[in-house]
């Protein structure tokens, strides 16, 4: 097991985490004007990488809040975290 | 307004006596009926004004509480999230408290409610402690990693927590649990405790 390190409470053990699916999706400006189409693209497609993934996660066993992750998703690996508030930090030279 | 929470008998009532065979290596008692709310602020002007309502600032550092006595006796006040936070008081006091936090909120937006059903309240200490909760959590409890005044919210034995470090020097620990959960930690404490059981006082 990995430990993962919650940007309010600091390293805790994995298994006090909730997968929360791809971050920075936004909401639609206008949801009634998207098509059936727009609107199943904006609920069930999401991205499927290989390697780096910004990610939503939970620390749903500790302070219960929501935060983003940058999970390597070969390795399973969480690479960064951030705050909602805080912006996507960069990663280069992987893929 | 607010629910009656105190009722005849507490979550760890009929546990009290079996606790008690695990000292001295394990002092566990519970403090039933505290009396808490759990309070939501962001902004920071109210939650600087909130501190003296209290007689005890709000924890400013994630992971940690604050202690004090103010008008309504001593308190314990538990970072619980960035803006949420969880008074601990003596019984009775619910409804005064939760008046008072609310005078201090003002306009503010917050949000202050009476969960004190909700947990019940252990006092654990003993030389003992930290090795009976190592078998069940994975937080680091030595002095130097968990100093007096850390407040973690974790998994006991897979049940969620809220573990305080009351006195690191003196290996004291208080510990919130569900009520629901209570029976369940209590059984599983006194089986993690055997073993040290047999170490002569
Ligand atoms: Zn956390």
């Amino acid at each position: 097991m990995q430990l993962i390190s919650c940007p309010w409470c600091g390293p805790r053990e994995e298994v006090e985490f909730h997968y929360g699916g791809q971050a920075h999706v936004a909401y639609p400006d206008d949801p009634a004007a998207l098509s059936d189409e727009d609107w199943a693209r904006f609920v069930f497609f999401r991205d499927n990488p290989s390697g780096p993934f910004a990610e939503r996660w939970s620390h749903a066993a500790g302070c219960r809040r929501w935060f983003n992750a940058i999970r390597d998703t070969r390795s399973h690996e969480l690479l960064d975290v951030y705050r909602m508030d805080e912006a996507q930090p960069a990663r280069t030279g992987t893929s | 307004m607010t629910a009656e929470t105190t009722s005849g008998s507490s979550p760890l009532g009929a546990w009290t006596a079996r606790l008690a065979e695990l000292a001295p290596a394990v002092r566990v008692t519970e403090r039933p009926f505290l009396t808490q709310l759990t309070l939501r602020v962001r902004d920071a002007q109210a939650q600087a004004a909130i501190g003296p309502a209290l007689g005890v600032e709000l924890p400013s550092t994630p992971c940690s509480f604050t202690r004090g006595t103010g008008p309504h006796g001593e308190l314990e006040v538990l970072w619980l999230g960035p803006d949420e936070y969880l008074v601990l008081a003596r019984p009775g006091v619910q409804q005064s408290l939760e008046d008072a936090i609310r005078a201090a909120l003002g306009d503010a937006a917050g949000a202050v409610v009476d969960v004190s059903a909700q947990r019940t309240t252990l006092a654990l200490s003993g030389p003992r402690v930290r090795d009976v909760l190592a078998h069940g959590c994975a937080i680091d409890l030595h002095p130097s990693a968990a100093p007096t005044g850390t407040c973690v919210q974790t998994l006991l034995a897979q049940a969620g927590i809220v573990l305080l470090v009351s006195d690191a020097g003196r290996d004291e620990f208080t510990l919130l649990v569900r009520s629901s959960f209570a029976s369940y930690l209590a059984a599983w404490l006194i089986d993690a405790s055997v073993e040290y059981r047999m170490v002569p006082a």
